[in-house]
């Protein structure tokens, strides 16, 4: 629906964030998405955590892949440069990119066909080498522009729309993207937006690879009884294990929390994630318990949401190979090429 | 009997020996001294996709003249492996010599009449002086090193001083090695007649300040120089060097003097669709990035090549070839990647590569295509090979210009845009095809845009109207002729006589070529040549061809891919483009170009192409 205009003129009464943006600054273009997917669901919680986190629109560089998903960077954030680039092999450009110019925020839009099948090798990767950006899977289970064929999320006997039972198993995203060294992870849902504005925006904050698997249904093929992706299956089985609230480093803590249902974990930077326990005690910085609970939740048929993993001192790609604090893509020639001296040196060294 | 081959600085020697023996430095120290003597030479490995225990090779062309080609045929084996004995003393030219360890007696049989042999005991040598396992084989190396050196009357001198520069500070080393060297020589100088060997090395003055690099430690300090920030690569023989040499370039001028980081960032990727991608993600991102590679690795680059095509993202790939199709020939050598890298990906897709004749060409085309990929935004190719990039090669020394700087391309700053300049990322300005681009980040509210394999129109918004995509292929296909213009001119080599013939030829086979063709005309082929080193080709390489009546191309490939480019390139009868084609993973050589052109010719000469046309 892209010959729908936007109005460019916002109200005039729209409250400014610190950076003196307006929430709709932060939008995209008109979304060409069904009516009802989660996907624009979650563009607009990222719009939302982006305004609330005061960033600079165009200091956002969006990535995606090939997919319903990975058209979303089109519907948020429109002064920031986007790429769309081939079928699962986003984390590669990204890798790329964040190798370019450490200073832009980092965001990858995916969806389950592009990174858990053609992409799962880079995003296996990107994990491990603890690139610096926020992954974010907006999982339905299914291919929708191919209309509707299972993908390798979907859960083994899960029934597509067609009433075909899916023969293989799925791939949990969230356990992989901690086995392969993610330092933050998540997930949450896209129709609870109290939940997943406050992930993204932790998410954005942190100094390493975070990732956020968001289920996200698909009404045109993924919504009918059987469909464990669907709106009802989700927030029937839907297991939160906190909320959190996210905290930037300039803000103060004034209250005190009770320890017994408040966890705060602060991060190296100094920014705070308060999590609110709902029932259970759970450890988001214990890597081998965060794997265990979140097999258990598979095990039980449960979808566990929430914060479920950090760590609280992530080391990113950059810091791994040592490069400058400066962007590469701002050196130049004087900074970069040895010079002539330094050439006829190496001629002698070569006769 | 034949006569003994007598030659002085210009005969061809070949090790056999086993992989992983340590021969090659020994090998390399045999070359070296000659080189240091003022006398040319052209060493070649030839080495079996194996780390340890399979035989390998290694010829040493001896070429006062300076011909850096494979020369063809040996006049000496140094037959140092058991296990290639009945071959290696198969290739030896009939009066020619054979140098072998004579420890164990061998029975007649296993030599020929009509060669030279000249047994060593080096074995007993050896163990007569060493006892440890290690030093007995690295020695034993050394010692044949030195018995060749009285045998062809190099200096040892020489010998001596490469000992001194490679183990500065390490006097035991140096002397450890002076001692074996001697073993050698003195045992052949109480044993050996010494007119025996009647291939010779003089002190000459030929080498001038020509300098001795292998091309992927060339091509790796182009990008240095070049200003490459980001390398993601994945390793695949025989393009990993280049990607370590660009390691270890970077270690000595690319860290911060104060803090000690890095000007540069190196990843090791998964595979080569994640390097590519990282490339064309950084090179997005305004850095300088490249990939090193070789064919298969592109056949797995091929979508993304596509999208940085047909996207507008600047992409820099050394193609360091070897033997295809698929694995192929791994540590052979061919130019077979030409048709796979000029029309990589789907679509109507064709893409800019480069043919750098020697190491000094891969630096000098490995900065260059940093300068065009960013200029053209588009990938460009380093089309080197085996025999360049990983063979040490004499050439002219490197150059710099001092004054030069990084020609980034048309990009639109942030001072552009508040200034009000229109920003349309795939709009044509001024008539070159080439539109601007802007990087991420550069303004808070203008010159954002989505990149996307997807067609655009000018302003980079999706569109599938057919007019907006063919305006899109249109100015791609003007972009194509400006890189007509940018990319490296040929370069023509005229017959001192008028002529009806041109050979066309490119990259590694310039050696060999410049060689033949002294051949071609002592024996009266006059030929005109023509060496493209750039794809797409410029307006004077149809000139070149229309100005003959008949044009040999000359490629190391099987299918005349060259050949199949300019044809689709031009207009032209087919039968006037005279295919000279070597492909079976040795590099070609003059002698084989010469007779196969000199064949031709006398077959042309019996019906003139004109006559025959009319």
């Amino acid at each position: 629906m892209t010959y729908i205009a936007k109005p460019r003129l916002h109200h005039p009464s729209l409250v400014k964030n610190k950076a003196g943006f307006t929430r709709r600054d932060y939008e995209g273009a008109v979304s060409t998405l069904c009516a009802g997917c989660g996907h624009d669901s979650i563009s607009a919680a990222i719009i939302q955590a982006c305004y609330e986190l005061d960033i600079l629109p165009h200091q956002v560089a969006k990535l995606s892949g090939i997919g319903c998903s990975s058209k979303a960077p089109t519907y948020f954030v429109g002064a920031s440069h986007g790429f769309n680039t081939v079928h699962g092999r986003m984390p590669s450009v990204m890798t790329g990119a964040n190798l370019a110019n450490r200073d832009l925020i980092y965001m990858g839009v995916s969806g389950d066909g592009d990174s858990a099948s053609i992409g799962l090798g880079q995003f296996a990767h990107v994990m491990r080498r603890g690139v610096n950006m926020t992954y974010i899977v907006m999982n339905n289970g299914v291919y929708g522009l191919t209309k509707g064929q299972f993908s390798a999320t979907a859960d083994k006997g899960s029934i597509s729309k067609k009433g075909v039972s899916n023969p293989d198993s799925s791939i949990d995203m969230v356990s992989l993207a901690i086995l392969m060294g993610a330092t933050f992870v998540g997930r949450s849902f896209s129709g609870d937006k109290h939940q997943l504005v406050p992930l993204i925006k932790a998410a954005m904050d942190h100094k390493g690879a975070a990732f956020l698997d968001v289920i996200s249904p698909c009404v045109a093929f993924n919504n009918h009884a059987g469909s464990t992706k669907s709106y009802d299956y989700v927030r029937e089985h839907n297991e939160a294990l906190n909320r959190i609230d996210f905290i930037e480093t300039r803000e103060e803590i004034t209250t005190s929390y009770d320890p017994g249902t408040t966890k705060i974990v602060r991060q190296h930077d100094g920014s705070i994630l308060r999590l609110r326990k709902l029932g259970e005690d759970y450890d988001p910085s214990d890597k081998v318990a965060a794997v265990k609970r979140v097999q258990e939740g598979l095990h039980a048929g449960e979808v566990v949401t929430g914060l479920l993993y950090v760590d609280p001192t992530p080391s990113d790609l950059h810091a791994n190979l040592n490069t400058v604090d400066v962007p590469l893509n701002t050196l130049n020639a004087p900074e970069l090429c040895p010079g002539t001296s330094a050439l006829d040196k190496i001629n002698a060294s070569l006769r | 009997m034949p006569q003994a081959i007598a030659a002085v600085n210009d005969f061809v020697v070949k090790f056999a020996n086993v992989n992983g023996s340590g021969s090659a430095s020994a090998n390399e120290l045999f070359a070296r001294s000659i080189l240091r003597m003022g006398v040319p030479v052209s060493p070649r490995n030839i080495f079996p996709s194996n780390i340890q225990g399979l035989p390998t090779w290694y010829e040493v062309r001896v070429t006062e003249k300076g011909h850096l080609g494979r020369r063809g045929g040996v006049d000496m084996m140094v037959a140092m492996n058991p296990q290639t004995w009945a071959e290696d003393v198969k290739e030896i030219t009939p009066g020619g010599y054979l140098f072998y360890d004579s420890t164990k007696p061998m029975p007649s049989s296993m030599f020929r009449e009509d060669i030279n042999v000249i047994g060593v005991p080096l074995t007993a040598i050896t163990n007569a002086t060493y006892s440890d396992a290690r030093q007995r084989q690295l020695f034993k190396n050394i010692i044949y090193v030195g018995a060749l050196s009285v045998l062809l009357d190099i200096d040892e001198k020489e010998i001596q001083r490469l000992f001194g520069e490679q183990f500065k500070g390490k006097e035991k080393l140096i002397d450890s090695n002076v001692k074996a060297m001697n073993l050698g020589r003195d045992w052949v100088k109480q044993h050996v007649d010494p007119d025996l060997v009647k291939l010779k090395v003089r002190h000459a003055d030929n080498v001038g300040d020509r300098i001795f690099v292998e091309g992927n430690s060339a091509a790796a300090l182009g990008a240095v120089y070049g200003g490459a920030t980001v390398c993601a690569w994945y390793p695949i023989t025989p393009s990993s060097s280049l990607a370590e040499a660009f390691q270890s370039h970077c270690k000595k001028f690319r860290h911060d003097k104060v803090t000690g980081k890095a000007k540069y960032a190196i990843v090791q990727a998964e595979d080569e669709l994640a390097s590519i991608g990282m490339v064309i993600g950084a090179a997005w991102n305004g850095a300088r990035s490249f990939t090193a590679t070789s064919g298969p690795g592109i056949s797995l680059m091929t979508e993304f090549i596509g999208l940085a095509y047909f996207a507008e993202v600047p992409a820099v790939l050394v193609n360091v070839q070897r033997g295809g199709p698929s694995t192929g020939m791994p540590t052979r050598t061919q130019q077979s990647d030409l048709l796979g890298c000029a029309y990589a990906s789907n679509g109507d897709t064709k893409h800019v590569l480069l043919f750098p004749e020697d190491p000094r060409e891969c630096f000098e085309f490995t900065a260059d295509a940093l300068d065009l990929a960013d200029r053209l935004q588009t990938p460009v190719f380093v089309m080197t090979d085996l025999d360049i990039g990983m063979n040490h090669r004499l050439c002219k020394p490197f150059a710099w210009d001092e004054s030069r700087v990084l020609d980034r391309g048309k990009v639109m700053t942030a001072e552009d845009l508040e200034a009000g300049k229109t920003f349309g990322r795939y709009l044509d300005v001024d008539g070159d095809g080439i539109p601007f681009r802007t990087y991420p980040g550069t303004h808070p509210t203008k010159g954002s845009y989505f990149t996307r394999g997807t067609t655009k129109d000018e302003f980079a918004r999706y569109s599938e109207e057919g007019p907006v995509y063919v305006r899109n292929m249109e100015r791609l296909q003007k972009k194509w002729e400006t890189a007509k213009k940018i990319a490296p001119q040929p370069l023509r080599y005229s017959s001192p006589k008028p002529t009806r013939f041109g050979v066309i030829y490119f990259g590694s086979t310039s050696p060999a070529m410049d060689e033949a063709l002294d051949h071609l005309e002592a024996e009266g082929h006059h030929v005109n040549a023509l060496r493209v080193r750039s794809f797409p080709f410029a307006q004077s390489v149809e000139d070149f061809i229309h100005e003959h009546d008949r044009v040999f191309v000359v490629e190391q490939n099987r299918d005349a891919q060259l050949r199949t480019m300019l044809l689709s390139e031009y207009t032209l009868d087919a039968r006037k483009i005279v295919p000279v084609l070597h492909y079976d993973g040795t590099p070609i050589t003059a002698r084989f170009i010469a007779t196969d052109i000199a064949t031709k010719l006398g077959q042309f000469k019996v019906v003139s192409f004109d006559k025959a046309a009319s």
